[in-house]
């Protein structure tokens, strides 16, 4: 997986949590997943299509997602509240909506799907050609995990090929 | 949450009435709770285009958000088939997903703006000021008797 693709993503977590959260985040460890995907709390799962294809799972402890729903709702949540899940959707939308901004903006046009719950505990294993890499986020919140699993859609990038070569 | 001047109507000083689209739960609340700030009065809220379409014909709003990615219909196409049936529809795009090919087909389906997520109030202040326009005052200025 090259940076070019991957650089759009941390830049848009980093600054959508630091936004949303109003805080400072530091990027923590960056890890190339070999092990099938296995949730650590309430999990947010976006898939992409067009260019590059694959799918981008923001995840977090319950803990955590707890504490950040409650500070963007100015309330108390309760940790069964809908509004839980629905924040980590929320949060993860931002982010890979404004990663894909950015992609597109440099020449890969691609779409997403709405985000929804990951509820699964494992089963999303990377292969040879999507290796799934894992960010993680600090912010006083908590932690907040990235795993991500594209590839270039070499059907489309033959035909781009052919299209320069006519 | 940072104060603002309340922002009503120039016709009868009442609120401004917004329509919420969005299918997430979370975002129509922040958004809620931003117009909420502004003065305003959220009459309706939807989580897809299709529903939005219905809302908007039973709750006739002085402005739409519109989210674009959404199940069963997308925001652009709803907002299309708005403007389309009331031309004098106010539409705002509200997404997270901003590239420049997105906002000219939503500008060129009839939307009067685009909106970034994550959402800063200051900005959407200025953009619900700029496209209500004349119809909108804001509270200090209605005592004054202008704008």
């Amino acid at each position: 997986m090259k940076m070019e693709l991957i650089q759009p993503f941390i830049n848009s977590a980093d600054a959508v949590l630091a936004e949303s959260l109003q805080c400072e985040t530091r990027t923590g460890d960056l890890s190339m997943e070999e092990e099938a995907y296995r949730r650590k709390g309430v999990a947010a799962i976006v898939e992409i299509n067009g260019d590059i294809e694959g799918r981008i799972i923001l995840d977090t402890d319950s803990k955590t997602a707890i504490k950040v729903a409650a500070h963007l709702a100015g309330a108390e949540v309760n940790p069964s509240d809908e509004l839980v899940r629905e924040t980590v959707c929320e949060l993860a939308n931002m982010v890979i909506g404004n990663a894909v901004t950015s992609l597109n903006d440099q020449g890969f046009h691609f779409k997403i799907s709405p985000p929804q719950v990951h509820a699964s505990e494992q089963g999303l294993k990377g292969n040879e050609e999507t290796e799934a890499l894992v960010m993680c986020f600090d912010t006083p919140k908590g932690s907040v995990f990235m795993n991500i699993a594209m590839q270039y859609n070499r059907r489309r990038k033959e035909e781009r090929a052919a299209a320069v070569v006519g | 949450m940072e104060q603002f001047a309340a922002l009503v109507r120039s016709k009868d000083n009442k609120p401004v009435r917004y329509l919420i689209v969005d299918d997430s739960i979370f975002a129509r609340k922040n958004l809620a709770k931003m117009l909420e700030s502004f003065g305003g009065e959220v009459v309706g809220e939807a989580g897809d285009g299709c529903t939005a379409i219905t809302e908007y014909e039973r709750l006739h709003p002085d402005l739409v958000l519109m989210d674009i990615t959404m199940p069963q219909m997308e925001g652009i196409e709803a907002a299309e088939r708005i403007v389309r049936q009331y031309p004098n529809a106010r539409v705002v795009m509200v997404s997270s997903v901003g590239y420049q090919e997105n906002i000219v087909a939503a500008l060129q389906k009839g939307a009067r703006h685009f909106v970034q997520k994550p959402v800063k109030a200051d900005v959407l202040y200025e953009v619900v000021r700029y496209v209500m326009g004349d119809d909108v005052l804001t509270a200090q200025t209605v005592g004054a008797g202008g704008k």
